[in-house]
């Protein structure tokens, strides 16, 4: 029956109008009204979509609500019973997808996170974009009201576009904005393909309102294509085979490693080659690479490694001219190599398979004598199976007699390590190296990962921790956006929720304020995570910087904390994370209290929720 | 600013009084550690160094600090990323008060004492 017809039939039967009822209104006095609004009983296109979804094994999509996707969330959360995937909510579309990229790197797998039409898209670009630089996988599902005539005036053409993709463009790997539900669903599966491919990324799929909210009709055939059964690709073996013979020769090859680790077999394999090499590892702690407390882990004193060095060999680097060169932060930024001249440099890795042309995250162009492409953790069984062929008893004695030297040197870089914590070790604010080692007091003989970037805290845990997993830590947001830590860490935590797995994140202040929803995501959805604030009161890292302008001209040099701390009032964490449901103590500032508190929250923790422990901190 | 949080520990335990560096006595000027204390708590020096002197990834350790001469050169001429402290921003005087203070810097305890420590 059309609308019009309705209505005529509504007409017919509409009682004649009464001055006054006789009695009280109940629900039989009248005929229903016109219907004004066509309901549905049976499939709309947001369920085709939640099919698309699961035939993926997507488990989650994280999502602050926007009426662009209002049916395929429906659709999420009444069609699929909101499980696999099961709607988290956030509070900011940044943090959704922040927690994406923390999600990947633990769980292996992306996760789908749901964003409002061009604003929301536009809300979560800098976690799109650190997603990018850092090679994490994520889904994003962007709403759009793609036809004109069907959007209401006002907003919902402010929240639509004819290319939403180009918002992100220049940072996401493949982006789709489909035509119809069947090019929806082979678009999200190239989308996952490419995603999870090596170097993986973010990958941008618009989901229209119209398809969203279409009735499907009965017998309307629509195919979901089945994922490929995904390889990464291995390096070519003519290539490994000359790197082995390289690598063999050297009196003094050194390994580093950047995004190398992507499955439990990074580290194994990468202690396998450094040990028949007998190499030092310079990790650049993009991923858990190398365990921290094996003796030919030289990462605290990597200069020194790579000016020795006659070979480097780098795995999947994030920044190798960062690596091989020194550059100032002086006037005219001056540069020079640290690796000695013939030196030769080996790099594996898929970085270069997916440049983009406007961002620099690719960083400065290293010259090297062999650029292999490859996913270096698949192809390094066959470098050591190259190298075993390579190694001949003369070689091996020196390797042998290479790695007692460095055998002896890690274990006084452990030594030194432990002496340096303890000089501020009874100090207020506290020390990053204390607060560092009473976590990891906590949390030793459990099943845990630590889920945040910490070079803040001057790396402290990785000099202090044992670090063997490759879930034991999982890099930065490479990105450098802030705000990244405490969502990302968010997202390694629910990863990890199936795993009976703690979750530790050291977050910055600054970061956390970026972001501080983030806490009522954690406790609505019970997620069991420990966030330690470390609370020096400031960006002390634009503090540093502030500081080296006011000195090079020499105007002044007691003022750069205007603009670049967060004092008067200072931010109350343990309040701010009990007003949203967190348990929380704080603000500690004496060495003494930390331990107990610590212990305290790892107890809510295991209990399934989520605690914070505020820590006044020194600077670094 | 964040300089008062600091603990008093460090300047209680040392009464901040007139302290003398303890290297190259002849070459090292009277400097005053309460003066150096305010000094290095809002011109930066704890940025890098910490509060205690301790270092960290963004400065080396000022506990135990270099003979004053080669203290006051890198101060003026550093050789690596420090930013540099000229005589306009800093006087001599300034530089030796910031000098007394960071010579209070308590080494802290031998980490061989520490139970966290020996894991």
């Amino acid at each position: 029956m059309s609308l019009a017809a309705t209505k005529a039939v509504a007409a017919d039967k509409a009682p004649a109008k009464a001055a006054v009822p006789a009695k009280p209104q109940t629900a039989g006095d009248y005929e229903a009204p016109a219907q004004t609004t066509e309901v549905n009983s049976g499939k709309i296109g947001g369920d085709f979509m939640v099919d698309c979804l699961k035939s993926l094994n997507v488990d989650y999509v994280a999502s602050c609500p926007g009426s662009t996707f209002r049916g395929l969330q429906e659709s999420i959360i009444n069609y699929g019973m909101n499980s696999k995937p099961e709607f988290i909510t956030g509070i900011h579309e940044e943090a959704s997808v922040a927690m994406a990229h923390g999600y990947a790197k633990i769980a292996g797998k992306p996760m789908a996170t749901m964003v409002h039409g061009v604003v929301g898209l536009q809300h979560s670009s800098m976690a799109i974009y650190n997603c990018f630089c850092d090679q994490a996988p994520a889904i994003v599902m962007a709403g759009n009201v793609g036809n004109g005539t069907q959007r209401r005036p006002g907003v919902e053409w402010a929240h639509s576009a004819h290319d939403q993709g180009i918002i992100v463009r220049d940072y996401v790997k493949w982006d789709d904005q489909a035509n119809n539900l069947q090019d929806f669903a082979e678009g999200l599966v190239r989308a996952y393909d490419l995603a999870t491919m090596s170097p993986m990324g973010p990958v941008m799929v618009v989901i229209d309102a119209d398809q969203q909210e279409e009735v499907l009709e009965p017998g309307r055939k629509l195919f979901i294509p089945k994922l490929r059964a995904r390889t990464q690709p291995v390096a070519d073996p003519g290539a490994l085979a000359e790197a082995a013979k390289l690598l063999v020769a050297a009196e003094n090859p050194v390994i580093v490693s950047g995004r190398y680790t992507r499955t439990d077999a990074g580290p194994k394999r990468l202690v396998q080659l450094a040990e028949l090499l007998q190499a030092a590892v310079v990790d650049e702690r993009n991923r858990m690479n190398m365990p921290s407390r094996h003796p030919l882990n030289h990462s605290q004193r990597g200069a020194a490694m790579i000016r020795q060095a006659d070979v480097v060999l780098a795995l999947e680097p994030m920044d190798l001219y960062g690596t091989l060169n020194n550059v100032d932060d002086r006037i005219g930024r001056p540069s020079q190599p640290k690796i000695r001249p013939g030196t030769k440099v080996i790099v594996i890795g898929t970085t270069d398979l997916n440049i983009k042309s406007n961002m620099g995250e690719y960083e400065r162009y290293q010259q090297a004598d062999m650029g292999i492409a490859g996913d270096a953790e698949n192809s390094l069984p066959w470098l050591i199976q190259a190298i075993e062929q390579e190694m001949t008893p003369a070689r091996k004695s020196v390797a042998a007699a290479r790695g007692q030297k460095l055998k002896a040197a890690g274990a006084k870089l452990i030594l030194a390590a432990d002496e340096q914590a303890a000089y501020a070790w009874d100090a207020t604010p506290i020390s990053t190296a204390r607060t560092s080692a009473e976590v990891w007091n906590q949390i030793k003989n459990e099943d845990w990962t630590m889920a945040s970037e910490v070079n803040f805290l001057s790396n402290w845990p990785y000099r202090l921790w044992s670090m063997e997993k490759h879930y034991h830590s999982m890099g930065g947001s490479v990105g450098g956006g802030v705000g990244y830590n405490a969502p990302a860490a968010l997202g390694a935590a629910l990863a990890n929720k199936e795993h009976g797995r703690i979750t530790v994140a050291l977050n910055g202040d600054g970061d956390l304020m970026m972001s501080p929803g983030v806490l009522w995501t954690a406790a609505h959805h019970r997620i069991p995570i420990l966030y330690i604030v470390h609370n020096n009161r400031a960006w002390h890292q634009e503090y540093m910087h502030v500081q080296r302008m006011a000195n090079r001209n020499q105007r002044g040099i007691d003022r750069a904390w205007i603009g670049t701390t967060m004092h008067d009032p200072n931010i109350d964490f343990a309040n701010l994370a009990k007003s949203m449901g967190v348990y929380a103590q704080g603000p500690i500032d004496h060495p003494a209290d930390l331990g107990p508190a610590i212990q305290r929250a790892i107890a809510v923790v295991k209990r399934g929720e989520p605690a914070l422990i505020d820590v006044v901190s020194q600077p670094r | 600013m964040f300089a008062r949080v600091l603990s008093c520990s460090v300047a209680v335990f040392f009464g901040l009084a007139m302290v003398s560096a303890p290297a190259s006595a002849q070459d090292t000027p009277r400097g005053n550690a309460a003066n150096g204390k305010k000094l290095f708590e809002t011109i930066g020096c704890f940025e890098c160094h910490g509060y205690a002197g301790e270092g960290g990834n963004a400065g080396p350790k000022l506990i135990d600090p270099p003979a004053y001469p080669a203290f006051i050169v890198q101060l003026r001429t550093p050789r690596n990323v420090m930013p540099p402290f000229t005589a306009k921003v800093l006087t001599d005087q300034q530089a030796a008060d910031i000098y007394a203070y960071i010579s209070t810097f308590p080494k802290g305890p031998d980490a061989r004492n520490i139970p966290l420590l020996q894991n």
